[in-house]
């Protein structure tokens, strides 16, 4: 068994629209989506969401703002699941709610040091 | 009270702290004589009340027989002087005076003491149920063993090798400090969980020895709540899953002892008065930001106190599981999680879902899907019936598993 984080990716900048209810609405998709990989006891650490705000140090020391690549691409959370095989993995990543979102969830197997 | 119930009610409620009592003032390496003391005590009730009439005080009576034995006992026993008397110097501080305390205050302070002292990780949590039986319950050996499905053999050997362990690892009979009772209090609380459930799930014929289980681990839960510094939100939490789960109790067992199951119950038959105990401790409860997984128990079974089918009330279950399954995995909350699914997204969705759990081998796994194939598949619905009753073990859940197979087999010739 070893260890596998998804990056989540999307458009984080621009702010979630919708009503209270369609908010909760959402958290209720992550949370059934997250449930249910525990509930297959896949799930290393939920992890947590990062804040959209943020800034990047560069070799000579210069600090830029974010956003820190194709703003398509911001990295909104993460989250740490257990698999035999990255393709297993990559299954339980199916059903992520940011994908209805137009997001993606990268995988990658973690090497531990 | 008749004078036969009198002395094995006086039992229930006086051995025990009796023994905490004198467990305390001897240490922990002489549990076997604080509890010979009591029960030579109530041996001598036993022998003398019938000839010579019931005291007027019957429990001050006990106090004063046990007082004096364990003075009699101090005083004569040669160990006494090599082993037990720098103990009790030590615990009174260097007054040469052996005071034995039978005070309400100090009978508390022993009984949280003892829960404690057994409640130990160096031993297993069966040992600590039985320990705590045995001496904060006051439970007979017979009883322990029939609770545990097994004999008393079993029981004593295990009662022993825990003494044995709690001796050589010095435990002593205190309060933890405040540094360490956080810690110290999760091993009890799951402890009395774990004699909670073993009366609520056991899989026991005899239904007062049940409830007997439950009302002590609920006893002994309250007696936490008591004390100032052991009022935590997830003891009030623990308190408040117990109240709402024992609530159902006269309604989930039939006159047959054969078990009702929730959607079948009457729910007239639900304990009003413990479910609103169960609302107190749980807005007691709802103080601090640590939430565990007995808040999260606690509100799933709150929710079950509402018999009506809404999807509010699923869609909170469901995220309750969810959160639960975070804090600790077990497969029995992943088969509920599922269950609670199939009530909130539709049978479909959960069908989906449990066939990723990998809980194959398991009864509950094939009741469940039985359960979310009826109506939508009834011959698939039969065939995992069929295999969950060859799971099954106990008596109780191979006739519930019956009973919905014949049910879906007329169901399919209507």
């Amino acid at each position: 068994m070893k260890d596998y984080l998804f990056v989540f990716r999307n458009d984080f900048t621009s702010a979630p629209s919708g009503s209270p209810e369609e908010m909760q609405a959402m958290t209720q998709k992550w949370m059934d989506w997250i449930g249910s990989i525990a509930a297959k006891n896949k799930l290393t650490d939920r992890g947590n969401a990062l804040s959209s705000v943020g800034k990047v140090l560069r070799p000579d020391n210069t600090i830029t703002n974010g956003p820190y690549t194709e703003i398509k691409e911001l990295i909104g959370g993460y989250t740490l699941v257990n698999a035999e095989s990255i393709d297993e993995a990559t299954e339980l990543a199916k059903g992520c709610p940011i994908l209805s979102l137009g997001g993606n969830v990268e995988v990658r197997e973690i090497r531990v040091m | 009270m008749e004078q036969e119930d009198l002395i094995p009610h006086l039992f229930r409620t006086e051995y025990r702290k009796i023994t905490a009592v004198l467990c305390k003032l001897f240490g922990i390496s002489h549990i076997e004589i604080a509890e010979d003391i009591a029960s030579d005590t109530f041996l001598l009730a036993s022998e003398t009340w019938p000839f010579k009439g019931i005291p007027e005080n019957p429990a001050a009576w006990l106090y004063t027989v046990a007082k004096n034995k364990a003075k009699d006992y101090l005083k004569r026993d040669s160990l006494f002087e090599q082993k037990i008397a720098p103990q009790i110097t030590y615990n009174t501080s260097g007054t040469q005076e052996i005071e034995i305390d039978l005070s309400e205050q100090n009978i508390v302070d022993a009984q949280l003491q003892m829960l404690f002292a057994v409640c130990n990780p160096t031993i297993p949590a069966e040992a600590q149920i039985g320990l705590a039986l045995r001496i904060l319950c006051g439970f007979g050996i017979d009883e322990i063993a029939d609770a545990f499905l097994t004999n008393k053999e079993v029981i004593n050997k295990r009662l022993f090798r825990a003494k044995e362990k709690l001796r050589i690892e010095k435990v002593k009979i205190e309060f933890p400090n405040d540094s360490e009772i956080n810690s110290r209090l999760e091993t009890v609380l799951t402890t009395l969980y774990l004699l909670f459930n073993e009366g609520y799930y056991s899989s026991n014929q005899n239904v007062t020895l049940r409830k007997d289980l439950c009302l002590e681990a609920m006893r002994l839960t309250h007696l936490l709540i008591g004390n100032r510094a052991t009022d935590k939100p997830a003891v009030n939490a623990l308190l408040s899953l117990m109240c709402f789960h024992s609530s159902r109790f006269e309604a989930r067992v039939n006159k047959n002892g054969e078990t009702i199951l929730y959607q079948d119950q009457d729910k007239n038959l639900w304990n009003k008065e413990l479910i609103m105990k169960g609302e107190y401790f749980l807005n007691r409860a709802a103080h601090g930001k640590q939430i565990s997984k007995y808040h999260l128990e606690a509100g799933i079974a709150y929710w079950h106190t509402i018999k009506t089918d809404t999807k509010e009330k699923w869609e909170n279950i469901l995220q309750f599981y969810n959160q639960l399954l975070q804090i600790e995995y077990s497969p029995i909350a992943a088969l509920n999680r599922t269950y609670a699914l199939s009530k909130a997204n539709g049978k479909t969705a959960a069908i989906i879902e449990a066939e990723k759990l990998n809980l194959n081998n398991s009864h509950l796994f094939h009741s469940l899907m039985g359960e979310l194939y009826t109506e939508i598949d009834n011959s698939k619905s039969i065939d995992h019936y069929k295999t969950a009753l060859k799971f099954a073990k106990s008596a109780a859940d191979k006739s519930v598993i019956s009973e919905k197979i014949l049910a879906l087999g007329s169901f399919k010739i209507n």
